[in-house]
């Protein structure tokens, strides 16, 4: 991708200071009636920053989302969004420095992808709204169907218009709510590399998303929601909050005694063997830990495949979340 | 943040380009104008010299009315469509979260439906009477040429218009179907024309000072309208289908 568009997206803020973040939200939570969508949520992202918020059906990504956008008014908390605070008379304020691209591109589909464009470019009351318009195109790489009407279009590259469509405004903070949804690997791909090049030129990005390895890809920092916020951190910091360090260890056999093996290791907080057959070590420090596993090893003849760190996805950390609300909600 | 024209501009022409587009728009603009032109013609033309005082006048007010059901019946369709109809494409999400009033959005479905309803509902009334010059018999021609009627059609036509959408995209704003918002908002754009009727039929006395007085109070709602309208729209309720 070629493009020239300018990811240093700071702006100063609504009252002329430099805000540090790009999204300050306290306390945020959002009722329908007596149906909370999500509640007392308080989270910052930075400038330039990739922040995940991950969370299953129904968490309150979305709503979230509608709601910093200025489009649902939280029923308490507080919010500044690119430095103006959220309140009702500065939705048009907010909405001027923002873009949002829907789950669904919501393209008029009778009317080509410029004419598209030109209509969202006016209604930011752009300047240069051509050359916005060939600027977004190249960074989609949409050029060649700039005529095309977007009914005519496949769900893929509909998906790549609404994003052009969300960049027309060069915004401080782009909302990319399930940017991949539906897609095919292909066209999923292509939205990854379009994100990842946002990524490298520092637009700051909230992306909601249910695809954990999208996020892991993509994102500096994640936040798990599910109505509430459950953990919000980078995604090695939640594995570690999450999970203890451990020690995969494979063997030619299985070892006749395995419990004299790894129980008289310092090291070694507890053992466990995986339904593979390898043998998973809780440990402090993976490092220190690996040459004296190795040399108990050695001692009791065991043949030695390979001994190392066994890593979480933020899957893991996702489903041992969402898990554990599913068991509270039982209890 | 002001009103914007630049916005208001923005919607028409999207609108005004989409229904160019909309086979079902351009049809029902094509030929509901033709079966609106027909029937008053065939109502003229086969007037016979026996007819009575009475017959006659009934004739020549049928004939007018079918010229203003046209600007009541176009844009009660199309404004009916006009917010449920983006809601059903999902595309009405996206434009609201760009910087655009609700007063601004609103104003611009409203022009975008009133602006091809008067080019049709002018062009038509002016078929109609060339029609009636070239071929009508001498008395129908100086009846429908009478100075109230085409007062009454011409300044008539913007106000029953203006009705018509203003009540179509409360009623969109409000539904969640863009069929049941159509039929509502058919039945929504009748009661002005039931007064143009009574007046073209004679049943009330037409009148200049009558003409304006009525004009003048569609104005005044037409003008009002759109507040009200406004207060309707709640962005929450469009985007969610529920109010907090």
């Amino acid at each position: 991708m070629t493009s020239e568009l300018d990811g240093s997206q700071r702006r100063p803020s609504h009252d002329g200071a430099r805000p540090d973040a790009a999204l300050v939200v306290e306390h945020l939570t959002k009722r329908f009636g007596e149906r909370v969508a999500y509640e007392d949520v308080s989270f910052e992202v930075g400038y330039g920053e990739v922040f995940g918020f991950l969370g299953p059906n129904g968490a309150g990504k979305t709503t979230t989302v509608r709601t910093l956008g200025t489009l649902l008014a939280p029923t308490s908390g507080s919010a500044t969004i690119a430095g103006v605070p959220l309140s009702a008379e500065n939705g048009a304020a907010i909405r001027a420095r923002i873009s949002i691209m829907p789950e669904s591109p919501g393209l008029y589909l009778r009317l080509t992808v410029a004419e598209n464009l030109e209509c969202f470019a006016h209604l930011y009351e752009l300047r240069d709204v051509r050359e916005r318009i060939d600027r977004v195109l190249q960074a989609v790489n949409l050029t060649d169907r700039t005529n095309d009407l977007c009914g005519s279009l496949s769900k893929g590259l509909r998906q790549r218009v609404a994003l052009a469509r969300a960049l027309l405004s060069d915004p401080e903070v782009l909302f990319l709510d399930e940017p991949t949804s539906g897609l095919d690997p292909v066209a999923t791909r292509d939205v990854h590399d379009l994100l990842t090049a946002l990524r490298e030129r520092g637009v700051t990005i909230f992306l909601t998303t249910h695809r954990l390895e999208e996020a892991e890809r993509l994102c500096h920092r994640v936040a798990i929601l599910n109505t509430t916020l459950r953990l919000i951190g980078r995604p090695d910091e939640l594995r570690a909050q999450l999970f203890s360090r451990n020690l995969e260890v494979r063997t030619r056999s299985q070892l006749d005694e395995p419990s004299r093996v790894f129980n008289g290791l310092a090291c070694v907080e507890g053992w466990e063997q995986s339904p593979s057959g390898s043998y998973v070590l809780s440990v402090t420090d993976p490092d220190a830990a690996a040459p004296g596993v190795a040399r108990a090893l050695v001692g009791a003849n065991a043949d030695i495949l390979s001994i190392a760190e066994s890593h979480h996805s933020l899957e893991d950390v996702y489903l041992e979340l969402v898990d554990e609300d599913v068991e509270a909600r039982k209890r | 943040m002001s009103f914007s024209w630049a916005r208001v501009g923005a919607i028409v022409r999207k609108e005004l380009r989409d229904y160019r587009r909309n086979r079902f728009v351009v049809l029902t603009m094509s030929f509901l104008p033709l079966i609106f032109i027909v029937a008053p013609v065939i109502q003229l033309f086969t007037i016979k010299a026996s007819i009575t005082s009475a017959r006659f006048d009934d004739r020549i007010g049928l004939s007018l009315l079918y010229m203003l059901i046209l600007p009541a019946i176009i844009p009660s369709v199309l404004s009916a469509y006009s917010v449920v109809g983006e809601r059903e494409q999902g595309t009405l999400e996206p434009v609201l979260t760009t910087p655009i009033h609700s007063e601004e959005f609103l104003v611009a479905k409203a022009l975008a439906a009133l602006l091809p309803t008067l080019a049709v509902a002018y062009v038509i009334f002016g078929i109609f009477l060339g029609a009636v010059a070239a071929f009508a018999h001498p008395a129908v021609d100086s009846a429908i040429f009478e100075r109230n009627h085409l007062l009454v059609q011409l300044l008539f036509t913007p106000l029953v218009a203006g009705w018509s959408i203003w009540a179509g995209i409360a009623i969109s704003t409000r539904m969640s179907d863009v069929r049941a918002a159509q039929q509502l908002a058919v039945l929504a754009s009748l009661p002005p024309v039931a007064i143009v009727a009574l007046m073209n039929f004679n049943v009330i006395t037409p009148s200049l000072g009558l003409a304006l007085g009525l004009a003048g109070a569609l104005l005044l709602i037409d003008t009002m309208a759109w507040r009200f309208v406004a207060a309707l729209f709640n962005r929450e309720r469009l985007v969610t289908g529920t109010r907090s």
